[in-house]
C-alpha cells in the first residue's frame, strides 16, 4: 500500500476515534469498530480512490461496524436500545463545538492515570501508533505495553474518568498532565539509544505534532504555544546533536549551519505571540532559553545575561534538579566556573545523577582542578545513564587524562 | 449514577492521637464536610473506624469450611490506616476527586478514591 494513504488513515484515525469515543462512550469498542473500517478502506481505497472526505468515510463506516457489534453482543435490549439510540441520531459533531480530539486528548491525559500511560495513551489514540511500535519505542516488552493500555482503558471505563475538556477555571490543574505527557514523548525520542534509532518511529516528530494539534485547538493558551516554541527550537538541533558515530556533541561543538532555521523561526515567532498575551509559564520560559541558544550566531555570542535570568526564573516554577543544574552550567559561563561550582553544592539530592557530577567535572576542569575533575567524571560514571551519555564521560575522562600529562610534558 | 468509596487513610503514628481541642477540630471539619456533601446528595454512605489497635484480622485455613483463624491487629502494619469511608454518588471521577478533597482527611492523610464494581444483571 501506498504511504500517503497510510499517512492520511492514521492523522484522520486519531480525529474519527475521537468522535467514535464520545459516540459509543467505550473506549475498546470505538476502537475496534475503527480498526474495521480501516481494514474495509485499506481493501477498498486503493481500487474505488479514496473518498472527498476520509474522516467522514471512516466515522460513518465505523460507527456501523460499532452497532453491528453492540447487536451482536448485547443480550440485554435496553442497554442495546440505548447504545444504538447513541450512535444512530443523526450528525456526528459535537454538540458542544469542542474539537473531540481536544476531548480525548484531556481523557487520556487526565491526572488519575501515570505519566508512563498517558503518554502510551496519547500516542495510540491520536498519534494513531501500534501497540507494538510504542513499546519498541520506550524499550518495553510489548505484552508490557499492551497490557498497560489496555489497563487504562479499563480504568477509564469502570472509574468513569470522564469525556470532556476541562472548564477554563480547570486548566491550571489540567493542562500539565496534557503538556507533560507531549514533552515526555518528544524527550523520548531525543534519548533514544543511537543503535536502535532506524527502528523506532520519531517520537520527537510525533510529538510536535501533538503539540500543534494542541494549539490549533487552544490558541489562546499561551503554555501551549510555549510548548510547541519550546520542541520546534530543541529539535532544529537535532541533526547536530550526535556525532556519526552516535556520540554527543557539546552545544559549544555543534555546527550552527545545519540547524534547521524555519523551526528556529517559526519557534520565536510563536513565542513572541504568546510573550505579548502577558502570562508567562514554565514551557514559555524554556521556549525562550532554546530560542536564545538557537538564534546565537556562535557558542561563544550566547546571549548568558539573559539566560541566566530566564533560568533564574525558571527556578520558580519548577525548582527541580535539573533546572538548577543547567542554572549552574549558565551562571559559568556568564560568571565564571567557581560560580557554577558554588550553585552546584546548593543543590540537594542530586548525587547520584551523572549530569550534576559531569557538570562538577567541567566545572574543576576549568578551574585546571584536574584530579578532582577525574574524580567526579568517576562518580558520574557509577550513575545509571544510556550510552551516548557513557561514551560520551568516558570521552571527556580520557581527554583530562591525556590533556594532564601533556600539561606535565610541557 | 455511579458510586465511589472514598477510603479515609491516616497516619498509622498520628492515629488516635491528638489533644480534646485537635479532636474538637477534626470533628468540626467532618461536620461541615458532612453538612455540605449531604446538602448536594453526594453521600450515599460514610463512616468512621475504630483504631487499628482494635482490629481483629479473619482468615479460614485451607478454604471454604476450613479451620478459622484470627490474628489480633490490622491485616497488614502500614504507615498510612484505613480510618473511615465514604460512599459518594457522582456523575464521574472529577466529581468524585472534587469531593475527595475537601474531606479533612485529605488535608492530613490521603483518600483513596474506587468506583464500587457495577454488577451486570
Amino acid at each position: 500500500m501506498s504511504q500517503p494513504l497510510e499517512e492520511m488513515i492514521r492523522v484522520e484515525g486519531g480525529r474519527v476515534l475521537a468522535t467514535l469515543v464520545r459516540l459509543t462512550g467505550d473506549f475498546q469498542l470505538a476502537e475496534d469498530a475503527l480498526q474495521e473500517a480501516i481494514l474495509l478502506a485499506l481493501q477498498k481505497w486503493p481500487r474505488t480512490g479514496s473518498p472527498i472526505n476520509p474522516a467522514a468515510w471512516l466515522t460513518t463506516t465505523a460507527r456501523n461496524k460499532a452497532l453491528d457489534q453492540i447487536r451482536r453482543e448485547s443480550r440485554r435490549p435496553a442497554k442495546e436500545e440505548e447504545a444504538v439510540r447513541l450512535l444512530d441520531a443523526g450528525p456526528t459533531e459535537p454538540p458542544d463545538g469542542q474539537d473531540d480530539r481536544l476531548r480525548l486528548l484531556f481523557t487520556v491525559c487526565h491526572p488519575a492515570l501515570s505519566i508512563d500511560t498517558r503518554v502510551a495513551l496519547a500516542l495510540r489514540t491520536i498519534g494513531g501508533l501500534t501497540t507494538t511500535e510504542i513499546a519498541r519505542a520506550f524499550l518495553v516488552p510489548e505484552p508490557t505495553m499492551g497490557q498497560r493500555i489496555s489497563r487504562a482503558k479499563q480504568k477509564i471505563k469502570s472509574a468513569h474518568i470522564p469525556y470532556r475538556v476541562p472548564e477554563d477555571h480547570e486548566l491550571p490543574d489540567r493542562l500539565p498532565a496534557v503538556l507533560g505527557a507531549i514533552y515526555v514523548i518528544f524527550t523520548t525520542g531525543h534519548h533514544a539509544p543511537s543503535g536502535r534509532l532506524d527502528a523506532r518511529v520519531d517520537l520527537s516528530v510525533e510529538a510536535i505534532r501533538l503539540a500543534r494539534l494542541l494549539v490549533d485547538l487552544m490558541p489562546d493558551v499561551n503554555e501551549c504555544a510555549g510548548l510547541l516554541a519550546l520542541l520546534l527550537a530543541t529539535h532544529a538541533r537535532h541533526r547536530t546533536r550526535l556525532d556519526e558515530f552516535g556520540g554527543l556533541v557539546l552545544l559549544a561543538d555543534q555546527d550552527r549551519t545545519e540547524w534547521d532555521n524555519a523551526s528556529i523561526l517559526e519557534a520565536s515567532s510563536l513565542l513572541d505571540a504568546a510573550l505579548r498575551r502577558r502570562s508567562a509559564g514554565p514551557y514559555q520560559i524554556q521556549a525562550a532559553i532554546a530560542c536564545l541558544h538557537s538564534a546565537a550566531p556562535s557558542y561563544s555570542t550566547t546571549d548568558w545575561e539573559q539566560i541566566v535570568e530566564l533560568y533564574q526564573q525558571l527556578e520558580h516554577y519548577l525548582p527541580t534538579a535539573v533546572v538548577r543544574v543547567n542554572r549552574a552550567a549558565a551562571e559559568a559561563e556568564l560568571s565564571g566556573p567557581q560560580r557554577g561550582l558554588d550553585l552546584l553544592a546548593t543543590v540537594e539530592g542530586a548525587h547520584r545523577w551523572h549530569l550534576w557530577w559531569s557538570a562538577r567535572a567541567d566545572f574543576l576542569r576549568r578551574l585546571n582542578r584536574t584530579d578532582e575533575a577525574g574524580e567526579a567524571y568517576r562518580q558520574a560514571l557509577t550513575c545509571d545513564m544510556n550510552d551516548n551519555d557513557r561514551r560520551f564521560l568516558e570521552g571527556r575522562l580520557r581527554d583530562l587524562a591525556t590533556s594532564a600529562d601533556q600539561a606535565q610534558r610541557d | 449514577m455511579p458510586k465511589y468509596a472514598a477510603l479515609i487513610y491516616t497516619p498509622a503514628d498520628t492515629e488516635g492521637q491528638g489533644t480534646p481541642e485537635q479532636w474538637a477540630q477534626i470533628m468540626a471539619d467532618y461536620n461541615e464536610f458532612g453538612e455540605k456533601a449531604g446538602a448536594a446528595g453526594v453521600i450515599a454512605a460514610g463512616e468512621a473506624l475504630e483504631p487499628t489497635a482494635t482490629a481483629t484480622t479473619v482468615h479460614v485455613s485451607g478454604g471454604k469450611g476450613g479451620e478459622t483463624l484470627t490474628t489480633d491487629g490490622p491485616f497488614a502494619e502500614v504507615k498510612e490506616v484505613l480510618g473511615g469511608f465514604y460512599i459518594l454518588d457522582c456523575p464521574d471521577l472529577d466529581d468524585a476527586i472534587k469531593w475527595a478533597s475537601q474531606i479533612p482527611g485529605a488535608w492530613h492523610g490521603k483518600i483513596e478514591v474506587r468506583p464500587l464494581m457495577v454488577f451486570d444483571q
